[in-house]
């Protein structure tokens, strides 16, 4: 068993008992305080840094060439635990840019009032298309106005520079499959 | 001839109105900027009307001091949204900011700001609005029906914390009252001892220290008068009448908008003529540095000069107060009622005999 | 200043009537404030300065606090209407009727050892006799007569004031040992 120590508690002396001396020390400390620069932003105009991995908005995000990246999986969708992202499917037109891309998204929503920002779908998603970003000041007047549509989440996203082109690679190796024909 | 004279003193008093008002709500904005560069912030810093930004220079840096806030706070009293709960007692409910502020107000009338030195006869005279030789009593008297703003605003508002905060903060004014009067007892002693005749005018207290200042003879009167004001202006460690943490907020839990702004007024001009009172009794008033003679030349500029140096002290103390408030903790009722009744009160008696014998003793040699 | 003085009466007249009548106790309370405030002025009109100030400190602003104070912690709305009793209505009638005659007395004839009120008010006396107001103006004047020609009603005043509130604290301290532990 621990030894119980008791600590006697000295008296107060009669200084310590009119406070004065504890007050002017105090005061010392709340004058020091006084001079010393704030520590504090201006928000709107500054803004905090942002560390690296920070979980803001979830956003989408296009490739170098500016096309989207998402192929509307719904990977994201189905992952996501407070059901925050509805995605309606749909084919790329014929003769687009992304013609060799499989699907895309028709209209991606994310409700911001559900959200929670835990980051799984960008966990989740095969194409590295959405991302939680540094955007971490969102307001609005209306529920509506709070579900993220498709082209704010673009807005949002921006683009991301990374060189995989997976869909450009695989094209040309289709191409150069065909090419080659039979080998 | 008579209406004139009549006219003047309205014209005086409605300037005093005026600068005791813009100094209560500096002291809000006094209050804000200090606890915020306490607490390592800013403060009110963006108020800027109209174009006073394009100004050069001096424009970004008054709104940079925050110069204008006091102006956007009081047009938003004016301008929220006047609510009478349902529950409160209509007359009362309305008559007690007008009573809390009505005695904040009255109380100046007897209090001297500077001195007016005559050119030609070289006589000076205090600037004040009433010279009352006794002044002092007046300030007790006027300022102890400050609590019936208090009393009849908790009581009236019908609502349990109101009336707690209310009763609070009545025992606290009642009881720190006593040791108030009591412990500047002892300057009017030396004022009126034999062969002084000074009365019990405020400007007779700042014309006996022309050469040296109360504070450093009395300490202990001094001590106890500003633990005193404190407790009689609810400020902080004594602010058991607004203890948010307990008590909602007071006596004005159920006061909004305009009303709410008049306590919150009232509360700030008590702060003032404290702090003024304060300067008047134990730092000298007017005069410029213990020891030294008065650099103020004579007529006019003299006058406003002497004032500013006045007012400069005051300002001081306000910045102290706040200074206060963010270095001590609150008291507990009950120590906040111990404090004032079995240390301060029997302090302050003790501190006027002990004067009064040395008095005597002087007086029999 | 008759038109100053006749304001201020009736706001002490007619307040301290009204203190009497009122049912609700609380504006009892503050109509006799009004009252007091009224008397305090009336004191200025006379150039009593101490005496309106001291009026104001001790009655309105301390006494009557106190007294705001329990009304409101008892909380009495309306008092009941009670029928007084016979003996209180004729002992009161007597003494109202006692005290109309004895002020009639004083005022009119030389009441009060061959001096009339009125005279005595006037020429009050007190120690510098070419200034007779000075007993109310100069506080040092007032306080020169307490502890010199009033020494006696002075201490006795005081001796009365201590005597009851000794009894005041007597009673409070019976009922609580009688009530146990209900107030602690
Ligand atoms: S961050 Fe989490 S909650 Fe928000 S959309 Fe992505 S998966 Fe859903
Ligand atoms: S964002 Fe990623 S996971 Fe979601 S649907 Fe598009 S490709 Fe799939």
């Amino acid at each position: 068993m621990a030894e119980t120590k008791v600590i006697e508690r000295k008296p107060l002396s009669l200084s310590e008992r009119t406070y004065l001396p504890q007050i002017v020390s105090g005061l010392k400390t709340t004058i020091s305080h006084m001079f010393k620069p704030s520590v504090t932003l201006q928000y709107p105009e500054e803004r905090p840094p942002i560390p690296k991995g920070y979980r803001g908005v979830p956003t989408l995000v296009k490739d170098p060439n500016g096309r989207e990246k998402c192929v509307s999986c719904q990977l994201c969708e189905f992952v996501c635990p407070p059901r925050a992202i509805r995605i309606t499917p749909g084919e790329i037109p014929e003769g687009s840019e992304s013609e060799h891309v499989e699907k895309g998204p028709e209209e991606f929503e994310i409700n911001m009032l559900r959200c929670i920002y835990c980051g799984l779908c960008q966990e989740v998603c095969p194409e590295e298309a959405i991302f939680l970003q540094d955007v971490f000041s969102l307001s609005g007047y209306s529920r509506e106005e709070l579900v993220n549509k498709k082209d704010k989440l673009y807005e949002l996203g921006g683009t991301l520079p990374d060189s995989h082109f997976k869909w450009d690679k695989k094209k040309a190796a289709e191409e150069a499959a065909l090419a080659g024909g039979h080998h | 001839m008579e209406l004139t004279s009549i006219l003047l003193k309205i014209v005086f008093a409605v300037l005093m109105i005026v600068v005791v008002m813009t100094m209560a709500g500096y002291s809000v904005l006094i209050e804000r900027k200090v606890s915020s560069w306490v607490q390592g912030r800013v403060g009110p810093n963006r108020t800027a009307p109209f174009l006073v930004n394009y100004i050069p220079f001096i424009g970004p840096l008054l709104v940079r001091m925050g110069i204008f806030q006091p102006m956007a706070d009081g047009l938003k009293f004016l301008f929220k949204e006047e609510i009478t709960p349902g529950h409160v007692n209509k007359t009362y409910y309305f008559l007690a900011p007008i009573l809390a502020l009505v005695p904040a107000l009255t109380t100046m009338v007897v209090i001297p700001f500077g001195q007016y030195t005559d050119p030609s006869t070289g006589a000076s005279n205090p600037l004040m609005l009433a010279p009352l030789d006794i002044g002092i009593l007046f300030i007790f008297a006027v300022s102890s029906l400050g609590v019936y703003g208090i009393v009849l605003a908790g009581w009236s508002s019908n609502n349990k914390y109101s009336f707690l905060g209310a009763i609070r903060s009545s025992a606290q004014m009642i009881s720190y009252e006593l040791s108030l009067g009591l412990s500047v007892f002892p300057l009017f002693l030396w004022l009126n001892a034999p062969g002084v005749e000074g009365g019990l005018g405020l400007n007779a207290v700042v014309d006996y220290q022309q050469n040296f200042w109360f504070i450093f003879v009395q300490p202990l009167s001094a001590l106890l008068f500003l633990v005193a004001i404190f407790a009689e202006t609810n400020r902080l460690p004594f602010d058991m009448a607004e203890s948010e943490t307990d008590l909602v907020g007071g006596f004005h839990t159920e006061y909004g908008c305009f009303k709410f702004g008049i306590f919150f007024v009232a509360e700030y001009a008590h702060i003032v003529i404290g702090s003024a009172l304060f300067t008047l009794l134990f730092l000298g008033g007017w005069h410029f540095l213990p020891g030294l003679s008065d650099p103020w030349p004579a007529g006019w500029i003299g006058a406003v000069l002497s004032t500013i140096w006045f007012l400069v002290k005051t300002v001081i103390l306000i910045v102290f107060f706040v200074l206060i408030r963010w270095t001590l903790p609150r008291f507990r009722y009950d120590q906040v009622m111990k404090l004032g009744w079995t240390i301060l009160l029997p302090l302050a008696i003790g501190n006027l005999i002990l004067n009064a014998i040395i008095i005597a003793l002087i007086d029999s040699q | 200043m008759d038109v100053l003085f006749i304001i201020f009466a009736v706001l002490t007249v007619v307040p301290a009537l009204l203190m009497v009548v009122s049912r609700n106790p609380v504006n009892g309370a503050m109509f006799m404030i009004i009252s007091f405030v009224g008397m305090a002025a009336l004191f200025v009109l006379l150039e009593a300065f101490l005496l309106a100030i001291l009026q104001v400190l001790v009655y309105a602003g301390a006494i009557m606090v106190l007294f705001l104070f329990i009304i409101m912690l008892l909380d009495m709305d309306e008092v009941e209407k009670i029928k007084p009793g016979t003996v209180t209505s004729i002992a009161s009638g007597i003494s109202l009727a006692l005290i109309i005659v004895g002020v009639a007395v004083l005022l009119g004839s030389d009441g009060l050892a061959g001096q009339s009120v009125a005279h005595l008010a006037a020429a009050p006396d007190f120690p510098s006799a070419d200034n007779p107001m000075g007993l109310a103006l100069s506080a040092k004047a007032y306080g020169f007569g307490l502890f010199t020609k009033y020494m006696l009603p002075f201490q006795l005043t005081g001796v009365l004031l201590l005597v009851s509130m000794i009894g005041v604290i007597i009673i409070s301290k019976k009922r609580e040992t009688s009530q146990g532990q209900e107030q602690s």
